[in-house]
């Protein structure tokens, strides 16, 4: 299984910073994401592009994880050299985190 | 209780110009808002003003409310928009010519003041890297986040313009205005902010950022409709979208809406509030509605945030693509060609489907002519590179690099200035 097949995420862009939220599809999933969805994991399955860190906040009244990543957009949309400058492939990318 | 509806008619400035449209039509509106400024787009209108300084605004603006301001006044809507952006009182200007040429007795407020270019002091650090103003490059802007404080005096037109504003300001102000709110008051300032940070982006509110087919069903998708939010005077709202129109406003667009590009979710900063998201509860109410609740606020932070603009240098990127058996090896050998022929690596990147390889050059180079050379290397591939290369796209942009720094409030004087017909 993959995170894919339980959760959707979407990236936002501040600076050189990536901004990642992950939700279950269904609540009672969210226990699982807190358990394996950490910072270190995420800063793992996409190390190559993130290079600073990533702090993980988990909200239980929204079912759901954010995760802010440091140094993760080639110093940013105006000056990244990257085709995809705003990073909006991360949150699929992190989907494909093997998990359970 | 007092009620008042709110509709988001853009998200960013290349967005479609039909759903503010269809809102205007059918969503009985009191004020609807179109957010068309990203952080880099007041540096690039920065740089067009000083080639020509009646330029500088939004280049579609007046695209935009040719369509939308004759309805807009048919149905007693009023308009509000960044498009101002680096040259606000120009936009004014066109905008009142424009009224004036479809005969709509409309009057136009331009709020001013957030340019702070000829105020920021170069040895300030910057927010990213630490390092000076100055020792990034040439400096061309500079935009204070103004707050919906300089927006309220500017509420007696029927359009109003900004430059920088934060974007739920943008929002919070009329929401202020219509229910009798105080902006001192962080209770309502978040509230208000929350809202204007969920309709913000206009369509990825409604399903326009969403679709992932098989696990993520988006109907409609071709008539995407834009949201809108009726919200009562204790802060709570409904978000909802015109009937008919495609997208869905569910729990789940609602939610990765709301942490879109918020850092942290225990503080998110704007001129006007301190927001907390922690307590905020999503819930559906009914087909395509979605009820949220539970901003809390703290007082607004001392200071503004500075966005600043920099000659950042010029970004080269060339293509070149190699077709059928062997084509990635053939495409990796010009890769490795063009980067040995230029004076610093540059960026490559490859492509690869079954039957085709893409190449992509990129460099950040300090000087057009150095970029042009990059892109020169790149189509000359062609005949001093493998075998069956076609199809090169060249081209150089100059690139306005952004960072950020705080600075005291006093550095923005917000000022009103009106044309036509104000209340």
């Amino acid at each position: 299984m993959i995170l894919h097949d339980i959760a959707h995420c979407r990236a936002g862009d501040k600076g050189d910073t990536s901004i990642l939220s992950l939700f279950p599809y269904r609540d009672e999933d969210f226990p699982l994401l807190v358990r394996e969805v950490t910072a270190e994991r995420v800063r793992a399955h996409l190390a190559g592009q993130l290079r600073g860190e990533v702090v993980r906040y988990v909200l239980p009244n929204l079912c759901a994880l954010q995760f802010r990543c440091r140094q993760a957009l080639d110093g940013g949309v105006t000056t990244s050299l990257a085709l995809d400058t705003h990073g909006k492939g991360l949150s699929f990318r992190l989907l494909s985190l093997p998990i359970g | 209780m007092r009620t008042t509806r709110i509709g988001s008619g853009a998200g960013f400035a290349g967005d479609r110009f039909e759903p503010a449209e269809v809102l205007v039509r059918h969503a009985g509106l009191a004020d609807l808002v179109l957010e068309c400024l990203a952080e880099r787009t007041i540096a690039l209108g920065q740089q067009r003003r000083l080639t020509d300084p009646a330029a500088g605004y939004d280049p579609r603006l007046l695209a935009r409310f040719r369509r939308l301001l004759p309805l807009a006044a048919e149905h007693g809507v009023r308009v509000l928009s960044n498009m101002g952006a680096a040259n606000p009182l120009a936009a004014g200007r066109a905008t009142a010519a424009l009224l004036d040429e479809l005969g709509l007795d409309r009057g136009v407020a331009v709020v001013t003041g957030d340019d702070v270019l000829d105020r920021i002091d170069p040895r300030t650090p910057a927010l990213e890297d630490g390092v000076p103003l100055e020792e990034h490059g040439e400096l061309v802007s500079a935009n204070a986040y103004l707050g919906a404080d300089a927006i309220m005096p500017a509420l007696g037109a029927d359009v109003v313009l900004t430059g920088r504003v934060a974007d739920p300001s943008l929002f919070l102000a009329p929401l202020a205005d219509r229910l009798g709110w105080d902006l001192a008051d962080p209770p309502r300032a978040a509230a208000g902010t929350l809202i204007g940070h969920l309709l913000e982006c206009a369509g990825q509110l409604t399903g326009g950022y969403f679709a992932d087919p098989g696990r993520k069903e988006v109907p409609g998708l071709a008539e995407l409709g834009f949201p809108f939010a009726d919200v009562t005077a204790d802060g709570a709202a409904v978000f909802g979208k015109p009937d008919g129109t495609g997208g869905l406003v569910t729990r789940a667009t609602v939610r990765e809406q709301l942490l879109y590009e918020i850092t942290d979710p225990t503080a998110y900063l704007t001129p006007d509030v301190e927001l907390d998201l922690r307590e905020v509860t999503v819930r559906e109410t009914g087909p395509d509605r979605v009820a949220v609740r539970g901003a809390i606020g703290r007082a607004r932070p001392p200071r503004l945030k500075v966005s600043v603009g920099y000659r950042a240098g010029f970004r080269a990127e060339a293509e070149i693509s190699y077709e059928g058996p062997n084509s990635r090896e053939r495409a990796a050998l010009a890769g490795e060609i063009v980067t040995k022929r230029l004076p610093a690596p540059p960026r490559i990147q490859l492509s690869t489907s079954d039957h085709e390889s893409r190449l992509r050059v990129a460099a950040l180079t300090r000087d057009r002519d150095a970029a042009e050379a990059v892109c020169h290397e790149v189509e000359a591939l062609y005949t001093n590179g493998p075998a069956g290369g076609g199809g090169v796209r060249t081209s150089t942009t100059e690139v306005i690099g952004i960072v950020s720094v705080l600075a005291d409030r006093e550095i923005a004087e917000p000022a009103v200035t009106t044309f036509g017909p104000v209340r």
